[in-house]
């Protein structure tokens, strides 16, 4: 087999890809007219893949991950953005055309189980990409093709196993036999999405070495995507943190781990799981649940969680509610009663606006929301949000919070590695520091 | 190939314990029994279909007692009742089976195309087939047969397709929906990952997992379609009486018998519908219980509760 040189240059490079997904509205949404909004699951993604490298695709449930590997094959439509295979944009090559570029990109999914038709034999699941691409017709042909790539993924002897059915197998044998229809073509690009986070413990390490030992003998450039920093660290040459449809950090997997700029890496990496759970290290996964895609928060996403946000991070109303929902759950039952007696209807704080407008109850003046707020503000002067609020003022029958402006993090390279963080950003920091100047005086 | 997915058919019948087992049994055997006398129906019957009189030209009773020479007795047209049973059961399952086809000809690929491509061409023959679907079976059934029975006579085709109308709705119906749901498993798209055109994914992907269900509808569909026909015959919208033997037609003719005190000439092709429809009902039922692994029964364990403290006065526990 003819070997490509390892990493002679860019392999795919995706371009500010989006996809989104429509929100079906309700009917009576949709005579009125109004947006149903979209889920925006990737937002925003730029990155570029060497040839030969295992790239890995690190986050949390719902950041993404599945629906960016999916754009990549166009499985799923990108809604805006470019990606670039091998020099040719095939952002809106023709489905026709697609097919034929399938040769040379790959996906394996997370089940195993669900990936293969039920009603196929084995032989004919892993040599059906030779039918389809017309490589050969012929039965002879295709059993002994077939029957090699089974031996290569270890299912042998192959005859036992080419006229089952993937009911008949184990987790394992089905992820092996799904490898083998991928690699059946000899791709350029596997996407592999969570390849074995559905096996048991025992088979894992071996799909993961199996996978090793097919990348080198095929010549294959990995897109690993995983929740699982461990089996990340093992596997992968660089390492891209997605965090709700963005890339937030990309880098070498060695100076991720010994050196995470992004705070979602940092406390990402503090959640690993020890090895000895006696030892009981706080696993410390930042607060709170992703937010939903469909209306991110302002400025940077990971404000609402972030340990570090301040002055320039993004903040608005939403912040508030939730700073005073987790309040009110840890406190005594009779101070909680008082102090929701000062406040309104939450739901008024439920849109995307730098002005969180506190409304007080019927017959409360809004003096007193304000003098609430301000003694939690003395009383928990770390909160992060109080960094980002400018001002607490009366007005009419609700208490204004006015923040300051919000900014979207920009795409930084920082020694090598690519973080979108305020942090990183001189211009975003001098901005924070006159707010807080101006906020001193 | 073929041995294996026999065995997978068949496989689950004998896996099943129990109710589903005996019910599909007695289903098959009724239905076996029919099927015989339909492909047999020459050398079964005493006589042919349309027969009145023996071989010398004697004509045999009007309305004739069960007897030694007419086990059935004979109807008013000298018939013998026993021969028309018979022959009817042939004139029932050509048609079952033709109109079968024709609706799974029909329904099948639209409710493959329906539910995979989507779109507008879904919506509209979603609303074609919805509205065929409301309007009364047997009034449609009728329509259509009287308009065809200008061009193919009114024979067993004709018959065939009027009912096969009635039913290509269901079988759009529930392959459509069943794409709809397969449609979005991943091995489907891991076959358009694979590169594999809409053509290739319906017919290898789609297709296998869809037609399980045939079978189960189809068996009850036929079932539907032995009363359609006959309630066809009964109204005088059926087969030619000299074409076949119906037996719609024949409890039609029955009807005035049964003042009189005729009794044999609307009970047996009255009895030949009910068993024939329970079979086949029995059978479409067993198979949808043996066949669909969810509806499949486990034996249940008995589970013991605690003792049920209720917490109302005794006198308020009823409410
Ligand atoms: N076909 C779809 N239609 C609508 N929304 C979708 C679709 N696919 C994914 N989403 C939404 O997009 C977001 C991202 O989903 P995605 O599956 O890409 O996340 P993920 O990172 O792969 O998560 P997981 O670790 O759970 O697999 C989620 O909010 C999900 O609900
Ligand atoms: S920009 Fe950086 S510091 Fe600010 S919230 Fe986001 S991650 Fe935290
Ligand atoms: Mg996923």
């Amino acid at each position: 087999m003819q070997k490509k040189p390892e990493l002679n240059g860019t392999l795919l490079e995706v371009k500010d890809l989006k996809v989104h997904f429509p929100l079906r509205g309700s009917f009576v949404e949709r005579l009125v007219g109004r947006e149903p909004g979209s889920v925006k699951a990737v937002d925003g993604v730029s990155f570029q893949l060497q040839r030969g490298e295992v790239l890995g695709l690190v986050g949390e449930s719902g950041s993404g991950k599945t629906t960016l590997g999916r754009a990549l094959l166009r499985l799923a439509e990108p809604t805006e953005g470019a990606i670039v295979y091998d020099g040719r944009d095939i952002t809106r090559v023709e489905e026709r055309e697609m097919r034929s570029l399938r040769r040379k990109m790959q996906i394996v999914f997370q089940d195993p189980h669900a990936s293969l038709n039920p009603a196929m034999d084995l032989e004919t699941a892993v040599g059906h990409p030779l039918s389809i691409h017309g490589v050969t017709k012929d039965k002879v042909d295709m059993r002994r093709r077939v029957s090699e790539m089974l031996e290569r993924v270890g299912l042998a002897p192959a005859d036992r196993f080419l006229t089952k059915y993937p009911g008949d197998l184990s987790g394992g044998q089905k992820q092996r036999a799904v490898l083998a229809r991928a690699i059946m073509l000899n791709p350029d690009l596997l996407v592999a999405d969570e390849p074995v986070s559905m096996l048991d413990m025992s088979v894992r390490a071996k799909i993961l070495e199996l996978m090793i030992g097919l990348k080198d003998e095929f010549d294959l450039t990995y897109l690993y995507i995983t929740h699982d920093l461990a089996t990340a660290r093992f596997f992968c040459d660089r390492i891209a943190i997605m965090y709700l449809g963005r890339i937030v950090e990309l880098g070498q997997t060695e100076e991720i781990f010994a050196n995470p700029r992004h705070p979602y890496t940092a406390s990402l990496l503090r959640a690993i799981p020890e090895p000895d759970p006696a030892k009981g290290i706080p696993r410390d996964l930042p607060r709170g649940e992703v937010p939903d895609a469909v209306t991110p928060p302002h400025g940077c996403n990971f404000h609402p969680r972030c340990p570090r946000a301040f002055e320039v991070c993004g903040w608005e109303a939403r912040d508030v509610r939730d700073l005073l929902e987790e309040r009110w759950a840890g406190m005594a039952e009779q101070e909680f009663t008082r102090e929701q007696a000062l406040i309104g209807d939450l739901d008024a704080l439920d849109e995307v606006s730098e002005i969180a407008r506190v409304p007080s109850t019927e017959g409360v003046r809004s003096r007193h929301v304000v003098e609430l707020l301000e003694r939690i503000r003395r009383e928990q002067p770390e909160t992060r949000l109080w960094k980002g609020a400018r001002s607490i003022e009366e007005g009419g029958k609700e208490a204004l919070i006015q923040f300051h402006e919000g900014l979207e993090p920009r795409h930084l390279v920082v020694d090598s590695v690519e973080v979108e963080c305020h942090l990183y950003d001189d211009e975003a920091r001098g901005r924070a520091e006159e707010h807080a100047r101006k906020g001193r005086k | 190939m073929a041995r294996p997915s026999l065995t997978r058919l068949f496989g689950p019948i004998r896996e099943a314990r129990g109710v589903p087992k005996w019910v599909v049994i007695a289903g098959i055997a009724i239905t076996i029994a029919f099927v015989v006398f339909a492909l047999f129906a020459p050398w079964i019957a005493p006589y042919d279909f349309d027969t009145y009189r023996t071989a010398d030209g004697v004509r045999f009773p009007k309305q004739g007692h069960p007897s030694g020479d007419h086990l059935f007795g004979t109807n008013v047209q000298s018939t013998d009742v026993l021969s028309r049973v018979i022959y009817g059961a042939r004139t029932a399952l050509e048609v079952v089976i033709l109109a079968v086809i024709f609706s799974l000809a029909v329904g099948l690929p639209l409710g493959l195309i329906s539910g995979y491509f989507g779109g507008k061409l879904d919506r509209v023959l979603l609303l074609v087939m919805d509205s065929l679907f409301a309007f009364p079976y047997l009034l449609l059934a009728i329509v259509v047969a009287f308009l065809l029975s200008d061009r193919l006579g009114r024979g067993v085709m004709t018959a065939a397709v009027s009912i096969s109308v009635v039913y290509v709705p269901q079988y759009y119906r529930v392959v459509r929906n069943h794409v709809i749901s397969v449609r979005e498993e991943t091995y489907v798209e891991a076959a358009r990952a694979l590169g594999a055109k809409p053509r290739t994914v319906i017919s290898r992907y789609i297709l296998q997992n869809v037609i399980q269900n045939v079978p189960v509808i189809a068996t009850l569909n036929a079932a539907d379609a032995i009363l359609t026909l006959a309630a066809l015959g009964f109204l005088g919208y059926g087969i030619q009486p000299t074409d076949a033997a119906e037996w719609g037609y024949d409890l039609q003719r029955a009807i005035s018998d049964a003042g009189a005190g005729i009794w044999w000439t609307g009970l047996f092709p009255g009895f030949a519908i009910v068993t024939l429809v329970t079979g086949l009902t029995l059978l479409g039922e067993g198979l949808n219980d043996v066949l669909n692994p969810v509806l499949r029964r486990r034996p249940i364990q008995a589970v013991i509760l605690p003792e049920r403290q209720s917490r109302l006065p005794a006198g308020e526990a009823g409410v």
